[in-house]
């Protein structure tokens, strides 16, 4: 990559009760626009992100160097990551089910800087309506508007999202195809995502991991243009690529 | 032990590979004689007029000396079983006090209220106490991890307000029911066979510890074992954990009323505080300071426990100790202070326990050695 | 009626005593995952500390305003205990679950014995207002002020409990790592300062329970802690470990079911009664009533 990185990973090493799920994988993230990280299911994708973020499970060891710029991720608590500017959207939403729409995005307003409310009911107008609704009765898609929304409270320089359209509706999809491409206008995103569509619209670099290593990186739209690769390293036949 | 798993899967948290170091060729062929070896020179003890002062008040054959090393024994034996829970299962039961006490009240009761010989109400004793463990057992397993230790501490609990509550009169309540010695055989009774009394512990001791290895060494201890690291991944190739767990569970509990039946003909009666979470507890230090999940640390935990329980009572109230300070001397008499104390530093600083010294010092003395 | 009356406020006296442990205890289970074994000890060092006061410190004594600020004293101290456990035994030891348990579990059997070492087994005569043993009538039974008490102490602290829960960025953050620690650090939030703040929380709790315990049983010994705190566990597992809620209808059942039993059947039936209770509850809803969320 001629322009420097955002993000670099080296020889990313992640053990957890005693499988070796990542063996020495390492990709860098472009400083713009989203990066797509593939693979069959169970490769270890999820693995990577959570990894970088420090939340490796305590059952768990990750080995390797991670740089976002300067600095060393790696070891440090999760909590100084994301204040240092790591935005992480987990699998699953993971939204506070208990707590209402506005709790869950109060949650992440963080003392001496104005949370950017505007931006985000901008984005999402049905959070600032449904304030006072219980994040657990909101629909699947909602939820990810919410994780996503809190996320963007606070500036972030590198957002990790993990499949956040796993398990929704082809409407939902696109919707939420769509924010993320107007979210990576302005900050670069590390996206874990199993929908192809999604991934064409979205993605101009691509890292393909196979049996906890990298087996491919380069152009994106390059990678879904050979069938036959796209086919061996994801498993997905080229019906599914093209449709 | 665990080297039957793929050298992948980590040590569990408290596990010390019981690996020889290379160059131990001798002392690896006398190795496996060596249990048998302590167990002949644990059962020739008796004969020795060794007196250790300091260590103990008589002489090894008084009686005082000798019932002390059978109980300590019994709780060898009862932390060796706890073990199989705790450290080989990843089970944390919080009411093996309650088997134990089943052991010891059972028999009392069956003797002293019901007038049975002894052979009849240690047998009634221990099937009772089993089907006990397979009863509860059957129910708590229903749940996992922090639920199951409420439940099993909720169910011990049951047991300690039955006897201390008195019902029927069965259980003489707060003062506890001695043990009626008139039917029993004669080599059980009286200050001068104490050493049958310790031969007996000794045989349970032994048995317990055989039947927790041949367990652990079968394809169940494999299964176990699993369970321990990674619940799912038993479920995963076919096995219902929750059988596996439910007969380690009642074996645990049966071996525990044994050591019960053992208990309460050495101390010669029953007392409401055998019945009490505090007694589970102790296992659980015993188990802890030994080493879970070893093949000698939690008899090593169990013995080492009772001996320092007695003898720091002693210690207590020495002169030594009475003459420093108050606030020194005070806690220092209390013999739970010391253990738990003890107990908190070697959960810092000694994660493998008693039986985790030799791994750590072998570097140390590979390196002190003379090299030839 | 009199009697039922009688049963039910001396039932709900109990009841605010466990609610008063098992709040702090299932807020620390639910959000650190800590299974609190020394939370009896918070609650002896509360006594203590309060009998103490009441003899000793300037300012307090066994009635009047004396008496509030003895128990302060008392609440603070158990509160200062709990903080210092957390940091400087559990915290080296987050997320390593069995560990914290061992360790607790060390500690409440060192503390105890430590409580003995100091002030002896034999219960002593605990220090109250000469109006704590009065009773009072309540539409025609004489009810113990000392229960009454305790009973207003646990309304105030469920209370208040609820209210920060609800109205403060702490009491969120709370909320929020019972249901998902692992999400409240991934929005930035350094959670063990939540740890602290709830094991600061539970032991002034215990410690109020073991001041206001002593008033209502008259004496304070050093076990007194541990025989209260196996029925607060079971009032945390029959409530949902992590509500406040819960624990409060949990302590509710719990004080009646024994109280009412224990009069109407055998002495000790009603204990058993709660046991039984406990499994029901753990059979049908392995995950207590409430579940794991800090309802507030």
């Amino acid at each position: 990559m001629a322009v420097e990185p955002i993000l670099s990973v080296e020889d990313l090493s992640v053990r957890i009760a005693g499988l070796h799920i990542l063996q020495g994988v390492s990709f860098e993230v472009a400083p713009t626009g989203v990066t797509v990280l593939l693979g069959r299911n169970g490769v270890g994708k999820s693995t990577t992100l959570r990894a970088i973020v420090g939340l490796t499970p305590r059952n768990g060891e990750a080995r390797g160097t991670v740089r976002m710029g300067a600095q060393s991720l790696l070891a440090r608590p999760t909590h100084r990551l994301v204040r240092g500017g790591l935005g992480y959207v987990p699998e699953d939403r993971c939204v506070f089910a208990g707590l209402t729409v506005a709790e869950n995005l109060r949650l992440a307003e963080r003392r001496g800087t104005t949370p950017a409310y505007d931006k985000v009911f901008a984005l999402f107008p049905e959070l600032d309506r449904r304030g006072r609704q219980r994040a657990g009765s909101l629909s699947g898609g909602q939820q990810q508007m919410l994780a996503i929304g809190r996320v963007l409270l606070n500036d972030n320089r590198l957002l990790l999202v993990d499949e956040p359209t796993k398990g929704l509706a082809p409407k939902v999809v696109t919707e939420v195809a769509e924010v993320l491409e107007r979210v990576a206008e302005s900050v670069p995103v590390l996206l874990v995502e199993q929908n192809l569509a999604v991934v064409r619209r979205l993605a101009s670099d691509a890292v393909v991991l196979s049996a906890g290593r990298v087996a491919w990186t380069g152009d994106a739209r390059e990678l879904l243009l050979e069938t036959a690769l796209t086919k061996s390293l994801l498993g997905v036949g080229s019906a599914e690529v093209h449709s | 032990m665990t080297e039957v798993k793929s050298a992948e899967v980590p040590a569990p948290p408290a596990t010390v590979p019981d690996e020889l170091t290379p160059g131990h060729a001798r002392w690896h062929g006398l190795r496996p004689y060596l249990p048998l070896v302590a167990l002949v020179v644990a059962a020739v003890l008796p004969y020795s007029t060794l007196n250790l002062p300091g260590v103990f008040e008589g002489p090894l054959n008084s009686p005082g000396t000798l019932q002390l090393l059978a109980i300590c024994l019994v709780f060898g034996g009862l932390a060796a079983g706890y073990d199989l829970l705790f450290g080989r299962t990843g089970m944390l039961s919080f009411g093996h006090a309650l088997y134990f006490a089943a052991g010891v009240y059972g028999t009392d009761v069956l003797i002293t209220k019901a007038g049975l010989p002894l052979w009849q109400a240690a047998l009634l004793t221990v099937v009772g106490g089993t089907t006990l463990a397979a009863l509860l057992g059957a129910v708590a397993l229903r749940t996992v991890g922090i639920a199951f230790a409420m439940v099993t501490l909720a169910f011990a609990q049951v047991g300690a307000i039955l006897v201390a509550r008195d019902f029927g009169g069965l259980t003489g309540g707060e003062e506890g029911l001695p043990l009626d010695v008139s039917g029993l055989p004669a080599g059980l009774v009286g200050v001068t066979n104490t050493v049958n009394l310790y031969w007996l512990a000794l045989a349970y001791l032994a048995i317990v510890v055989l039947v927790v290895h041949r367990v652990s060494g079968s394809p169940t201890g494999r299964v176990l074992a699993g369970l321990r690291d990674d619940e799912r991944r038993i479920g995963v190739l076919g096995l219902d954990p929750y059988r596996f767990k439910l007969v380690a569970f009642t074996l645990a509990g049966g071996l525990a009323t044994a050591g019960g039946v053992v208990y309460v003909l050495i101390v010669g009666g029953a007392s409401p505080h055998i019945t009490s979470s505090e007694l589970t507890l102790s296992l659980l230090v015993m188990v802890v300071l030994g080493g879970p999940g070893t093949r000698w640390g939690p008899v090593l935990g169990g013995v080492l426990y009772m001996y320092l329980d007695h003898r720091l009572t002693a210690f207590g109230s020495s002169d030594a100790v009475n003459n420093l300070p108050a606030f020194l001397s005070h806690p220092l008499s209390q013999p739970l202070f010391v253990l738990g104390t003890v107990f908190i530093l070697a959960v810092y600083f000694f994660p493998g326990g008693l039986a985790s010294l030799r791994t750590r010092l072998t570097p140390l003395l590979t390196t002190l050695r003379p090299r030839r | 009626m009199n009697t039922v009356v009688l049963l039910t406020l001396t039932g709900l006296g109990l009841a605010a005593l466990y609610f008063l442990v098992a709040s702090g205890l299932s807020l620390v289970f639910g959000l650190a995952d800590v299974l609190n074994f020394a939370h009896g000890l918070f609650l002896g060092v509360g006594a203590y500390a309060t009998w103490w006061a009441a003899g000793n410190l300037p300012g307090a004594g066994s009635d009047g305003l004396g008496f509030v600020v003895a128990v302060l004293f008392g609440v603070l101290a158990g509160s200062l205990v709990a903080v210092l456990v957390e940091l400087v035994l559990i915290r080296p030891l987050y997320s390593r679950t069995i560990e914290q348990v061992l360790v607790t579990v060390g500690l409440s059997l060192a503390g105890v014995a430590l409580l003995q070492a100091t002030w002896g087994a034999d219960p002593r005569p605990f220090p109250r207002p000469d109006w704590s043993r009065d009773v009072t009538s309540v539409l025609g039974a004489q009810v113990p002020n000392a229960g009454l008490l305790l009973i207003v102490a646990a309304v105030v602290v469920l209370g208040a409990l609820l209210a920060f829960l609800r109205w403060t960025r702490y009491g969120l953050i709370i909320r929020a790592g019972v249901e998902n620690r692992e999400m409240v650090t991934a929005l930035g939030i350094d959670v063990r300062k939540a740890f602290t703040l709830v094991f600061a929380i539970g032991g002034a709790a215990a410690a109020l329970a073991g001041a206001l315990g002593g008033v209502y049983f008259g004496t304070v010994s050093p076990g007194q802690g541990g025989s209260l705190l196996i029925f607060a566990f079971i009032v945390v597992v029959i409530g949902g470990m992590g509500s406040v809620v819960g624990s409060a209808y949990a302590a509710v059942a719990v004080g009646l079911l024994q109280q009412f039993v224990n009069y109407y059947g055998t002495s000790g039936l009603g204990d058993l009664c709660v046991v039984g209770l406990l499994a029901v509850v753990l059979l049908l809803r392995p995950q207590g009533l409430a579940g794991k969320v800090a309802h507030a």
